[in-house]
């Protein structure tokens, strides 16, 4: 089938440009690494004010809340197509008839493949510390942040495409996204929230997505969480998609 | 005719600060191009050669007109018209931290090329444009010249039936111009049709068998480079003699001289043909003993069809 065929294509394109510049893969390595011992013993001694707390009850609250924040990064992938359309790539692909939805969905794969790459590891360096998750749970786990991956790598490229430009493209991810880290809960969780906060993060889908991971690495896959995160999680990643790839067909130089 | 266009228009609305202004681009372009010519499109930066280039290869949604390309209608079959063409954008389309050999195989396969036909593709075309020694560098090692020719190559991997060049030389240094201008004969000696634009005048007139000039979205002449400056002005003989004032009497009622001029030393005449014309000439001024100290042909340049055709010089534009 040709659309998976320049899927493909696309695909392995970007993942051989990732992988020739170990620089990023060093980073996506060393940031997570900061977060696990810097900022995880700091979190547990607040997290413990509201009764004692075990290392491992930290770990399942703080390592669920990096995961997804390190997912809402992946909407800055919107960088690097402006790159691309400013050295001309994204033209010369368009000229080809090669499939708009390739175009957008090889990138985003490349995104979920290096993300779900730092998730792996970010959970397997956390286990030394006390953290124990069942496989399957952090397989489902996965999911949701690779679906969260796929939602914001598209929307980012989208914005990139629309916006053209670093300079419109700062601002604006910036004073989006940073409400919604807040405002889902990543550090802290929204249980210390006041009643008029809990309700407005429960416009964030984010938040969702949190709570979801949460009772995944708490061991609660049948908790309603789960299901509610990836009820609100498919369909807007189906829409950002869409939307997405017609950027792709359509965006102007 | 491998491309025929008929009223293409395309406007832009832009925004300075508070107002939206619309800029006309492209206002009705009539063209045709014969297959296995190079045709030239001549005109000053922001006349609209860019903007119908990429009409012509699909990028851009004309907003009225049509045309069809190597058979294909632009309109209702653009991924037909894709399949056939090649296109090269004015600024390049290379990326920095790939190499000229996986830019080259990858462009193929998204033709839906296989992969072994790719490669193959991929080291003729190296080889055919003279890259074969830096095919495995990244493309940011290359020179002006040497990414150029990556475009160029890119452009054709497909073996398109028409491909347009969008300012294939601009920037080059001299050196690499003119090695340039050979690949596009290249071009047309593999049998594809090259449509180029250009805002060079030599470039125009030595590369292009047709050119249509363009101004302000619209083309105000076509034809051979030849034609066109015969067109405007004929040639012009100038003749260098001592008694100018007597020598042009001899001439104002000559059928073949359309007009006369007289500078200082020298008096030019307006011919149809220059080079049949200076025996009559010479003839003439031997005939009535004006002794003359200098003959010349003077073909016009672009530059003058350009300044008759619009007011204005190209160079200046
Ligand atoms: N995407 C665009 N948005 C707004 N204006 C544009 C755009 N592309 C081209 N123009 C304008 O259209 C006119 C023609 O541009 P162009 O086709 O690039 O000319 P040329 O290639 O002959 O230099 C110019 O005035 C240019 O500013
Ligand atoms: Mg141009």
């Amino acid at each position: 089938m040709k659309f998976l065929r320049d899927t493909w294509l696309v695909f392995q394109r970007q993942m051989q440009l990732l992988l020739r510049n170990p620089v990023w893969v060093a980073v996506g390595i060393i940031q997570p690494m900061f977060y696990l011992l810097l900022f995880a013993p700091l979190m547990k001694q607040a997290l413990s004010q509201g009764g004692p707390m075990t290392d491992e009850q930290a770990y399942r609250i703080f390592v669920p809340g990096m995961l997804v924040m390190v997912a809402l990064f992946s909407a800055f992938s919107g960088f690097g197509i402006i790159a691309e359309l400013r050295a001309g790539v994204i033209e010369r692909n368009r000229v080809t008839p090669v499939s708009r939805v390739a175009l957008l969905l090889g990138r985003s794969l490349r995104d979920v493949v290096q993300l779900l790459f730092q998730a792996v590891l970010v959970t397997l360096l956390a286990v030394p510390f006390g953290l124990r998750v069942a496989v399957g749970d952090a397989l489902l786990a996965y999911l949701l942040i690779g679906l969260m991956t796929l939602l914001l790598s598209s929307t980012g490229y989208a914005l990139g495409l629309t916006l053209r430009s670093e300079d419109a493209m700062a601002p604006m991810l910036n004073t989006v996204i940073q409400p919604i880290m807040l405002l889902a809960g990543i550090f802290l969780p929204l249980t210390f929230a006041p009643e008029w906060l809990k309700n407005v993060a429960k416009a964030n889908p984010f938040k969702w997505a949190t709570d979801g991971v949460r009772a995944l690495f708490a061991g609660n896959p049948g908790d309603d969480a789960v299901w509610q995160a990836l009820a609100i999680l498919t369909p807007l990643t189906v829409v950002a998609l869409i939307i997405s790839s017609r950027t792709f067909a359509k965006s102007v130089r | 005719m491998i491309i025929e266009t008929s009223g293409l228009r395309k406007s832009f609305r832009s925004r300075a600060g508070r107002e939206t202004k619309t800029v006309e681009a492209v206002r009705g372009v009539d063209l045709s191009v014969a297959e296995g010519e190079i045709f030239g499109f001549l005109g000053p930066n922001g006349a609209g050669k860019t903007t119908t280039l990429r009409m012509l290869a699909t990028l851009l949604e004309p907003d009225g007109g049509s045309a069809v390309i190597a058979g294909a209608d632009l309109r209702k079959e653009p991924g037909e018209v894709r399949r056939r063409i090649g296109y090269v954008a004015q600024g390049g389309s290379t990326w920095d931290e790939s190499t000229g050999r996986e830019e080259l195989v990858l462009h193929a396969r998204m033709y839906g090329i296989g992969k072994a036909d790719a490669q193959r593709r991929a080291a003729e075309a190296l080889d055919t444009f003279e890259l074969s020694e830096y095919a495995d560098r990244r493309c940011k090692t290359y020179s002006g010249g040497q990414r150029r020719r990556v475009d160029i190559a890119l452009g054709i991997i497909h073996s398109p039936k028409v491909v347009f060049l969008d300012e294939p030389t601009t920037g080059l240094d001299p050196q690499s111009r003119a090695h340039m201008w050979g690949e596009v004969r290249k071009l047309r000696e593999m049998g594809m049709t090259v449509f180029l634009t250009t805002h060079y005048l030599d470039e125009a007139d030595a590369l292009c068998d047709r050119l249509a000039i363009m101004d302000h979205g619209q083309i105000v002449a076509e034809g051979t480079p030849a034609d066109l400056k015969q067109e405007v002005l004929g040639d012009v003989v100038s003749v260098n003699a001592r008694e100018v004032a007597r020598a042009a009497d001899l001439f104002g009622t000559a059928e073949y001289v359309r007009k006369v001029e007289t500078t200082e030393q020298s008096l030019r005449l307006y011919v149809e043909d220059g080079a049949s014309a200076i025996p009559h000439v010479l003839r003439t001024l031997d005939a009535e003993g004006v002794a003359i100290e200098g003959i010349e042909l003077h073909r016009p340049s672009l530059d003058d069809v350009f300044l008759a055709k619009t007011g204005r010089s190209l160079r200046e534009s």
